[in-house]
């Protein structure tokens, strides 16, 4: 079994990004096999506090290293990066301490219904919604089967950056359960704050207003970024999102969006989160098996 | 002691040598794009490495200061004047109270760095004082400089000793309007066509009016991408990748026309193809560059770039002595 897995996967691609990054790509395509690689090999890299690096990004179907060259040799890097990547291997046994989180998500809010009307020239099919196109193209009979099937699973965080806080999530589920959606063939100039969206194979939460390329489905009451360390989620980072945590995106209506933006804007709002270890070959085993008892943890008590 | 802004130029920022270690929570840099013009204006003015100062980009500021105080004008040649007299540039120079600084129109290059000594005041955020105006931190409130505002400036570290200190001609960098840059070829090259690589080296490149903190947009060719069926997760383009990380310097090229070379305020990640990065030494030549100027990209190896990166390191360390 272990010998069978580790052929599943390419021969990873070592690279220099200038003088000052080490980036390698694990894969072309996107799995979760891939991404909890990334995570494995990137945690294992931070405990080894190796002097010289200066930044460690996992992202989802690579990671980056960023160094100071005059310390650590990118060659000599590549070399310890190449035994950990045997270490890791098709990361059997490897544990993730990550958190189950309870993430509200209004689907068809008004606001990013305005954005998408508003730039329907730059998008593939002009006469329906974000929602209904992508429903359409993933072979859903309704755009309620598809909000069922997206809000049906949880979802891991594989990948934040673009801007701060931003969580790039991959959903648990078998590969050809995988939703695929284009971006927008033009991007948008504008996207509202915390509009929860999708492009590729991920859903986002845009952590701030600004332009976008991917489509739009719903919004989140609460934020991801938080700059001024009101909420007591962001005492220790301005930035809610950590690789690994495990997103359940649960679709509120009208009157708890407002409920929830009323306690953000109260500094009283907290997300509900459950501590979790995470067992990637588990999830890669029986992934709608395993999602129901990480449901059972996030809201068993 | 502070300065007043009296007029705040086009986009005059407090930045300094930049904010490393949150690239994975999507935090890029930021900080001095001309390092080693930012550098060379603290020791002049003899701060210590990493004291901030102000990044003035195209069009210079006025500014009043409230007391009396050292500074050095260095990077694009945009003549500084003291009360209206021309004060040349690379040079550690005295201001008395209620003397106003302001700036001749650019000659050559695009941003000059104010260096004050003690250097300019702000909070740190996350353990820089760089602006970051995209979600509004660091530096002065996180934003450019607005008429009115107020920096404070740090107790200099030993007064007024370096007055007339100037960086030997020899060092003093020439801006041309036409520059090469070296990359290191790399990250997803493979999605380009082996002839859209050679073009992409061979093609006279002109610099868009797009060119900013965020990164500078490029015209002149038309490049290739292998053909492919898409990979999951990558989204349909042929420029589209599944979503990675951009090292400060990446080059992308979505559409296959105009390459963007991303800078310090850039998104830290994304879905394009990225095909190479231009090495840290050249990321100055290139901030000296504006509009309409045209560029070159040379394919160098990372022992070259090692290299450059090494004498780089030496002649800042041998100005350093001299200045000390």
């Amino acid at each position: 079994m272990r010998g069978d897995m580790q052929t599943e996967l390419p021969q990873a691609r070592y690279s220099y990004g200038g003088d000052e990054y080490v980036f390698v790509e694990l894969a072309e395509g996107m799995s979760l096999k891939v991404n909890f690689r990334a995570m494995a090999i990137t945690n294992r890299l931070r405990e080894e506090n190796i002097e010289g690096i200066t930044d460690i990004c996992p992202s989802n179907a690579s990671y980056m290293v960023r160094i100071d060259p005059d310390v650590l040799h990118p060659d000599e890097l590549i070399g310890r990066l190449r035994e950990i990547d045997a270490e890791v291997g098709d990361v059997a046994g490897v544990e993730l301490r990550t958190r189950v989180v309870d993430v509200p998500v209004m689907m068809e809010d008004p606001w990013t219904h305005e954005t998408l009307m508003r730039f329907r020239d730059r998008h593939q099919d002009p006469n329906s919604t974000d929602l209904e196109y992508s429903a359409r193209i993933n072979g859903f009979e309704s755009k309620e089967a598809f909000i069922e099937a997206l809000l049906g699973s949880p979802w891991i965080v594989t990948m934040i950056g673009f801007v701060p806080g931003l969580p790039w999530c991959y959903q648990l589920v078998p590969p050809e359960e995988q939703v695929e959606v284009p971006k927008y063939v033009r991007p948008r100039t504008y996207t509202p704050e915390r509009a929860f969206g999708f492009g590729g194979g991920f859903a986002v939460i845009y952590s701030v207003e600004g332009a976008g390329g991917y489509q739009l489905f719903g919004r989140a009451p609460a934020p991801v970024l938080d700059v001024k360390q009101r909420l007591k989620d962001f005492r220790e980072s301005i930035v809610f999102p950590r690789p690994g945590d495990i997103f359940n995106f649960r679709r509120i209506d009208r009157e708890e969006y407002d409920r929830i933006e009323a306690e953000v804007e109260a500094g009283t709002f907290e997300y509900r989160i459950r501590e979790f270890t995470f067992h990637p070959d588990r999830s890669l085993e029986d992934p709608h098996a395993y999602n129901e008892e990480i449901l059972g943890v996030l809201y068993g008590d | 002691m502070a300065i007043r802004v009296r007029q705040p130029g086009l986009l005059t920022t407090v930045q300094d040598a930049g904010r490393f270690g949150y690239y994975d929570i999507g935090m890029p840099p930021s900080g001095a794009m001309d390092l080693f013009s930012y550098r060379v204006g603290n020791y002049l003015v003899g701060n210590p490495d990493g004291a901030a100062g102000l990044e003035i980009t195209y069009m210079g500021p006025e500014l009043e200061f409230t007391g009396d105080a050292v500074l050095a004008v260095t990077g694009a040649e945009m003549p500084p004047k003291i009360n209206g007299e021309e004060a040349p540039t690379w040079e550690a120079l005295r201001v008395r109270e209620g003397d106003v600084l302001s700036f001749d129109y650019l000659r050559s290059g695009a941003r000059a760095y104010l260096a004050v000594a003690g250097g300019i005041e702000v909070p740190e955020f996350m353990d820089s004082r760089s602006t970051y105006t995209l979600i509004g931190l660091g530096g002065h409130e996180g934003r450019a400089l607005q008429e009115g505002d107020e920096l404070r400036v740090g107790e200099p570290a030993n007064g007024s000793g370096r007055v007339g200190r100037r960086l030997d001609e020899r060092h003093i960098p020439a801006y041309a309007d036409e520059v090469e840059l070296r990359v290191i070829i790399g990250l997803c090259s493979y999605r380009l066509t082996e002839e859209s690589l050679e073009e992409f080296l061979t093609v006279e490149w002109t610099v868009t009016p797009d060119a900013d903190r965020i990164g500078y947009r490029y015209r002149g060719g038309e490049l290739r991408f292998v053909e492919r069926e898409q990979p999951p997760g990558a989204g349909s383009d042929p420029a589209n990748v599944v979503d990675l990380g951009y090292p400060v310097g990446s080059i992308q090229v979505p559409g296959g026309v105009e390459p963007i070379v991303l800078l310090n305020d850039a998104v830290t990640g994304g879905g394009y193809a990225t095909i190479g990065t231009v090495i840290s030494v050249d990321r100055d030549v290139l901030a000296q560059t504006k509009t309409n100027d045209r560029t070159r990209f040379r394919s160098v190896t990372l022992e070259e770039a090692l290299q450059a990166r090494r004498e780089r390191r030496e002649l800042l360390a041998a100005i350093k002595e001299e200045l000390a």
